[in-house]
């Protein structure tokens, strides 16, 4: 069974903190595309579409018929863990730091031989199913656990080091005053997290969620307004060496494209909060939080941004609010890369409307904020980085693939 | 079409390169040197050797094409194996055919690597597309990983217990003791074996090669001209390589020997009862007990039991690596694949410079190498005869 992690005690403030290193991330093109898998929480492998061979690792050309048509195809997880070993020694420097460490290799009904992390639990010529996740320098990684996961499985501290698990983790909000900053605290502590800080701005208005947050056992709220450089520092030399995983939920929609409703002071806001908020909060807890990236087991993991899927291709009746969000996006990606130097993984969920006040006049479906948030729990346990939530943001993603022309015309949603 | 046999070639002047556990000489020293003791142990000049078959993990970025310039030599037939731990017998073949045939007189076959302080991580750190990609990011392990993987699975499969690895490996001590070179020049216990620093299970310490630097080499020419130098030869009843064997299997229980070793004997005209001894690649002992099964030995999953009831020591009923081997003598890089292959030249040419096996005329040395991703794909032998002088 699963060693139970301790619960986090107290930082020895004299003790030196662990400095954080990368698993090797020297990849092919190939196998770069096992991450776009791991990315969206696919197991998938590349299948010849001549000959049906499963192929691993990545290839080329067909290990058997030599066709050069490999399309990733999901396939059936399912193996048998015909050898274990456990690592005493390693020779690169993120293993040094973390051995003794399990690794296997596992049968796959499917075919190919893999080596694979190995979960605690998992024994020598058992069943064992496999997934492939991003490791903490953003590559995918072959993960295989018992085939009916066992008490504890969250604790398992090689899956910790590959997933975010908000459990026994501090937790930022960014904005508490919206339904889904209440929402994403539910669910936040729901999963185990240690403490949840929530930032609230405009304090002459009133919020019923910031009210509810209040009363939560756990929640600790702090003033923190995105669009105040000064206030987002003030926060961060008092949080940052604490924020384990941040949240990045704040947005401001109105509708109104360029040419209908050219407003300058509408659009400077969302880009304010959308944009230059996520630069001013990346460039305040950014260097904090990857500093703590090997802090131990409840180290910094996580930034999540949670974005509109209209950051993806512009919806012309949210027109400025899709380009500020395509301007976050990109910005969260550069952040996706300066954070992995320290081990912390940038998260973005896309979602489409939000059943709150300023989607009222968009027709359904529309997401509950809780469904927002658990899904985010849920990317984060199982270390995901792209996540599209709800049927919108999920056709919206499917429709990019297929033609991108397509949805830039017709997108109605 | 029937192989050809080997009738004329002669292997001679084994050389070795006192390895280091480190070294701040590159493997263009390790190379140079080796063919300044195969030239002056042959006693010719250096433009008598027409043709170099290289073997180097640590030549980068040059190849067996750059050492030429580097060396000063200019060969008419050139080779350069990337085979690691298998490159010993399949450079013995090529060069055996060059000389046959013609296309070259003198083939000098080197095999060298340097150790630098970080260059061990840095070669398996990058060693293959599918390592870098499938294996070196869990955990980092390289070949001791692989290996585990190996042992382990054997074990379980076929009831080999440590303790009859570390016969092998006490063995291989044993027979180090008197090698001058040896990097491990203190008797082994069962118990030190058992007992020693655990590195991935269920491999410990002893288990495993250590990485230095070093250089083994010989040199391939016609009979006549051997004779005429006046040097002790030992001749070539057969070889065989493979690569890739058995990929449905799947985790490797066997190498490619056993896929040729019908036809190794057939060809060699001798068998598996005629040796007198055999060096086996040894990086770890699981491969060891492969090797035994796969060239017939004792049949599969029967090493174990054979280990039990013989005395591997050289002075043993069945000499095995008598020169110690790479788990005691050290890993020299790509030289590890030509360590057993000079041994051998050296027990039949009377020429050791350890133990000896008493009257040896067939020795069979074989070779394994690159674990590419889950298995080793290289497989190697050779049969060697004293020549009848």
């Amino acid at each position: 069974m699963t060693t139970r992690l301790p619960p986090p005690k107290k930082k020895d403030p004299v003790a030196r903190t662990r400095a954080p290193t990368q698993p090797p991330g020297n990849r092919s093109r190939e196998a770069q595309g096992l991450t776009a898998m791991a990315a969206v929480g696919r197991f998938a492998l590349q299948v010849c579409a001549d000959c049906g061979q499963v192929q691993y690792p990545p290839r080329q050309v067909c290990g058997r018929c030599l066709g050069d048509d490999l399309p990733w195809r999901d396939v059936n997880p399912m193996g048998a863990l015909l050898a274990e070993t456990k690592l005493h020694h390693a020779n690169d420097l993120f293993f040094r730091d973390r051995v003794p460490w399990r690794l296997g290799v596992v049968g796959m009904d499917a075919g190919p031989s893999v080596v694979a992390h190995l979960a605690e639990d998992c024994r020598q010529g058992q069943r064992v199913k496999l997934s492939l996740n991003l490791d903490r320098g953003g590559h995918a990684v072959m993960n295989a656990r018992p085939e009916t996961s066992g008490p504890n499985e969250e604790d398992d501290m090689q899956l910790r080091e590959l997933s975010m698990a908000p459990k026994d983790r501090r937790v930022l909000i960014v904005n508490g005053k919206t339904e889904l900053g209440l929402a994403l605290a539910r669910a936040f502590l729901a999963a185990g997290a240690r403490e949840i800080y929530a930032g609230h701005s405009e304090p002459w208005k009133a919020s019923p969620s910031l009210e509810t947050l209040k009363s939560l056992d756990g929640v600790t709220l702090f003033p923190l307004d995105v669009t105040d450089t000064d206030s987002v520092g003030e926060l961060a030399a008092v949080l940052g060496g604490k924020v384990e995983i941040l949240l990045n939920n704040s947005y401001h929609l109105r509708p109104g494209g360029a040419v209908d409703r050219m407003d300058m002071n509408v659009s400077r806001e969302e880009m304010d909060i959308h944009y230059f908020g996520l630069l001013r909060l990346a460039g305040t807890f950014g260097p904090a939080m990857r500093a703590r990236g090997a802090d131990g087991e409840h180290g910094a993991c996580a930034w999540v941004n949670v974005l509109s899927a209209y950051a993806q291709v512009n919806n012309p009746a949210f027109g400025t609010y899709s380009a500020s969000q395509a301007a976050a996006r990109s910005l969260a990606q550069c952040l996706r890369a300066e954070m992995s130097a320290g081990g912390v993984r940038v998260v973005n969920a896309y979602i489409g409307p939000l059943d709150d006040e300023w989607h009222q006049m968009v027709p359904p479906p529309k997401l509950a904020p809780d469904m927002v948030a658990g899904r985010i729990v849920d990317a984060l346990q199982k270390g995901r980085e792209d996540l599209a939530i709800g049927a919108v943001a999920e056709e919206i993603a499917e429709r990019l693939a297929a033609n991108p022309k397509e949805i830039e015309r017709e997108i109605k949603l | 079409m029937a192989r050809m046999d080997y009738q004329g070639i002669a292997v001679c002047v084994p050389v070795t390169i006192p390895y280091s556990r480190y070294s701040l000489r590159g493997a263009h020293w390790f190379c140079g040197r080796a063919l300044a003791e195969l030239i002056k142990g042959a006693g010719i000049a250096k433009h008598d050797v027409d043709g170099f078959c290289i073997s180097s993990f640590t030549l980068a970025p040059d190849s067996a094409v750059g050492l030429t310039q580097h060396l000063g030599v200019s060969p008419r037939w050139l080779d350069h194996i990337p085979m690691g731990g298998a490159s010993g017998a399949v450079a013995l073949r090529r060069a055996a055919r060059a000389v046959q045939c013609g296309d070259a007189e003198i083939v000098a076959c080197i095999a060298g690597d340097t150790n630098h302080v970080d260059s061990f991580r840095n070669t398996i750190a990058s060693f293959s597309q599918f390592a870098n990609d499938a294996v070196y990011p869990y955990g980092s392990g390289g070949p001791n990983a692989s290996f585990a993987f190996l042992t382990g699975h054997y074990m379980r499969q076929y009831g080999a217990r440590r303790e009859d690895f570390g016969k092998l490996c006490i063995a291989q001590r044993d027979n180090a003791l008197a090698t001058p070179h040896a990097m491990m020049k203190r008797p082994l216990s069962l118990d030190d074996y058992l007992h020693a620093r655990p590195i991935a299970d269920p491999l410990c310490l002893f288990d495993c090669v250590m990485p230095c630097a070093g250089a083994e080499a010989f040199l391939v020419m016609p009979s006549a001209r051997a004779k005429a130098l006046g040097l002790p030869f030992a001749t070539i009843l057969s070889t065989i390589e493979r690569h890739n064997a058995y990929p449905d299997d799947p985790i490797q229980i066997r190498g490619g020997w056993a896929m040729d070793v019908d036809d190794f004997y057939d060809h060699a005209g001798v068998g598996a009862a005629d040796m007198d001894f055999l060096q086996a690649y040894d990086d770890y002992p699981v491969i060891c007990f492969m090797q035994i099964e796969d060239l017939g030995f004792c049949g599969k999953g029967e090493a174990a039991e054979f280990v039990r009831e013989h005395d591997l020591t050289t002075a043993g009923d069945f000499p095995f690596n008598t020169s110690g081997g790479q788990l005691s003598v050290g890993q020299a890089g790509a030289a590890g694949g030509s360590l057993g292959l000079v041994e051998a030249i050296r027990q039949l040419t009377d020429q050791c410079l350890g133990t000896v096996v008493a009257n040896a005329r067939f020795g069979l040395a074989s070779c394994f190498g690159m674990i590419n991703y889950d298995r080793g794909l290289c497989s190697s032998a050779a049969i060697l005869a004293r020549s009848q002088r």
